[in-house]
């Protein structure tokens, strides 16, 4: 009877075994797609620390390649290294570098093509052309990867992390430098970019277009070559995030192209040449957002309407507000200003009088860039002083009917 | 000429006004350091305030002396002195009496709070100015006789430099806004030794980078060695050419 029993046992456990993950182990000298070839659906394959020269991953099946030890995954500058493209694939621990240059195909670091649930999680990624790529990929999650690159110019360079026509994707915590742009987005919705650095790109440090839907929060873009853009977007949420030194004569901290129904609040902007560049946008809410040591804290094209922007702190940038026309169709209520001179009589924290925040040297200067020249003389302050007066050239609508005393507490 | 310099420069330091200068100086520069918290804009506050008195104080207190020490300068054309070398020694004497002013009223105090580079750019560009502006005064008080008409002149001149210029630029700008006048905005900067010294130091302060095309034109040209060095010499062109023209005069004047 008990026989029986342990025979009836063990041929459920033959039966089970090939349901359970089997686990492959790969050393230097061997191939890591011979043992992907091998192995089945589901499986573990585990690399030991080496150099891996594989002209190319493919991985086609339910797979976890794990790295031990930071294993290099070598593009020898010709191929793209690894590319998924099946469902369930996670892909963590490598160090992969020197994937392909090509001025037809993208070549990439690690590429996900049409395929879901794919996870791509603590590599590091070095001299590649484009680092992840994620093509029609759903579902996905690209978190605390270390890519750089020392790419030389637009032409040379790929972008770090590259979305096109994807959704729901998660990318969480991944440093990227010396890319094209630090993460390019193009068509993917409902996405969520969290708690990365980007800094030092040669264009964008995020790069938006035709993204709807997507939330980006508690990220850092910094010195990158012309700050954040944003653009042809609806729905767009961006909170805490940090726009730092942004600086040259076409650099923003961020550029809002054709955006609208977006909600920017609590973020950091601080010495940017432009901290907010709007053009063409609608229905902005810009919310308890602290513009710090700008150029400019706002440049705010005619072309945008039905903006909010409220509760913000304005300290220390050389002008606060810029526009390029007499018409004034966005509200700002409730914001700090450090240039205000006001007074407070009632004391309600609001002052009595109200702030005009565009200076009449911005309007000159956005009409005429070279008086640029004039910047801090002192004919230009006595100017000032009578417009401030008199307002006669800046738009008399445009001005904050109840300007803060004190900063926000931010 | 260094008896007279020593002479002269002894007597200025005597002399109350540039005490006062001096301490007008240290005062201004120092309590900006205290009130602001942020060092760099309390260089640019500090550049504002001495882009306007300093050559104010230069221009004013260069002319009302050489007219003071007229009957002093009489009495030395009438010994066996060359006349360049008279006027020379008195010039030399008041931009050292000046140059240690701004050394004590604005070097010492930003070497001890802001030892950096654009602290050491405002300094040198003050310093330019001044000798710019005592050239000029010394030019005007060489041409008028007249006490009231020459610090006349000199007032003039600080205030065609500082609001008038500034104002005629303007003016040009937006008669011409049809036309790209970024080359010549760099010209006209350099017809003005105060636009240039304060084009100079916003570069340095990287404000420049808001500047947009402008800007980037201004920071190619100012920010590279090239244009460094045509600024530094047309600055010097600045500082030697009216006491140069001075000297010229004062050889052949009839005192």
């Amino acid at each position: 009877m008990i026989r029986l029993f342990y025979i009836i046992i063990c041929a459920q456990l033959i039966v089970l075994l090939p349901a359970q993950a089997a686990e492959h182990l790969v050393k230097p000298g061997e191939s890591i797609q011979a043992a992907i070839n091998k192995a089945s659906k589901g499986d573990l394959i585990k690399v030991l620390p080496g150099t891996y020269r594989e002209k190319g991953i493919l991985i086609n099946k339910q797979l976890v390649l794990q790295g031990i030890g930071y294993p290099v995954l070598d593009g020898e500058n010709k191929y793209e290294v690894v590319t998924i493209t099946a469902d369930h694939v996670v892909v963590q621990g490598f160090e992969i570098i020197r994937s392909g240059y090509s001025s037809m195909d993208e070549l990439a670091a690690v590429r996900i093509k049409q395929a879901s649930y794919v996870g791509i999680r603590n590599n590091r990624l070095r001299e590649n052309f484009f680092g992840i790529y994620c093509q029609h990929a759903s579902f996905s999650l690209i978190a605390h990867n270390d890519i750089t690159s020392t790419g030389g110019s637009e032409l040379e360079a790929g972008n770090g992390i590259h979305a096109w026509k994807s959704n729901h994707l998660v990318i969480d915590g991944n440093f990227i430098s010396g890319h094209r742009d630090g993460i390019y987005f193009e068509f993917v919705t409902e996405s969520t970019i969290t708690n990365n650095k980007s800094h030092q790109n040669i264009r964008y440090g995020l790069h938006f277009m035709f993204s709807h839907q997507d939330i980006y929060t508690n990220n850092t873009f910094s010195e990158n070559g012309a700050g954040v853009a944003v653009m042809y977007s609806r729905q767009v949420t961006m909170i805490r995030n940090h726009f730092l030194d942004n600086w040259g004569s076409a650099a923003y901290g961020i550029l809002l192209k054709e955006i609208s129904d977006s909600y920017a609040a609590y973020n950091e902007f601080s010495r940017n040449t432009a901290a907010i560049y709007m053009e063409g946008s609608s229905r902005l809410i810009i919310f308890a957002n602290r513009f710090l040591q700008n150029g400019y804290g706002i440049r705010i094209q005619a072309s945008c309407d039905n903006n909010v922007i409220r509760k913000n702190n304005f300290i220390a940038n050389s002008f606060d507000i810029a526009t390029n026309g007499s018409l004034v169709l966005n509200s700002f209520n409730e914001n700090y200003w450090d240039k205000y001179e006001g007074y407070d009589l009632n004391r309600d924290g609001m002052g009595d009088i109200p702030y005009r925040p565009l200076s009449l040297f911005a309007l000159i200067v956005e009409r005429n860039n070279s008086a640029m020249m004039l910047f801090r003389s002192p004919m230009v302050g006595l100017l000032e002083k009578a417009e401030k007066i008199m307002p006669g050239i800046t738009p008399e609508k445009l001005k904050d009917n109840q300007p803060s005393m004190k900063p926000f507490p931010l | 000429m260094k008896k007279i310099i020593k002479y002269s420069l002894l007597d200025i330091l005597r002399n109350r006004v540039i005490l006062a200068y001096t301490i007008l100086l240290a005062v201004v520069s120092i309590s900006l350091f205290l009130m602001e918290d942020n060092p760099a804009k309390a260089v640019m506050s500090l550049m504002n305030i001495s882009l306007l008195i300093v050559p104010l104080v230069s221009s004013i207190f260069c002319t009302i002396y050489l007219y003071n020490s007229a009957e002093f300068i009489e009495l030395l054309v009438a010994q066996p002195i060359r006349r360049s070398r008279l006027l020379w020694g008195v010039y030399l004497g008041m931009i050292t009496a000046l140059l240690i002013a701004l050394i004590l009223g604005i070097g010492l105090p930003l070497l001890i709070l802001q030892p950096t580079i654009s602290g050491l750019s405002l300094f040198l560009t003050s310093a330019a100015l001044t000798i710019v502006f005592s050239s000029l005064a010394t030019l005007s008080a060489v041409l008028t006789r007249d006490k009231a008409k020459g610090i006349g002149v000199s007032l003039l001149l600080w205030f065609y430099f500082t609001f008038i210029y500034d104002g005629i630029v303007l003016l040009v700008l937006f008669q011409m806004a049809d036309y790209p006048l970024e080359t010549t905005m760099i010209g006209m900067s350099m017809l003005n030794p105060i636009d240039l010294g304060r084009i100079g130091m916003l570069i340095q302060l990287d404000i420049s980078a808001m500047m947009g095309l402008t800007g980037a034109l201004f920071q190619d040209f100012f920010g590279n060695g090239l244009g460094a060095v045509l600024v530094i010499l047309v600055m010097m062109g600045w500082m030697t050419l009216p006491i140069l023209f001075a000297i010229r005069r004062f050889k052949n004047k009839d005192l």
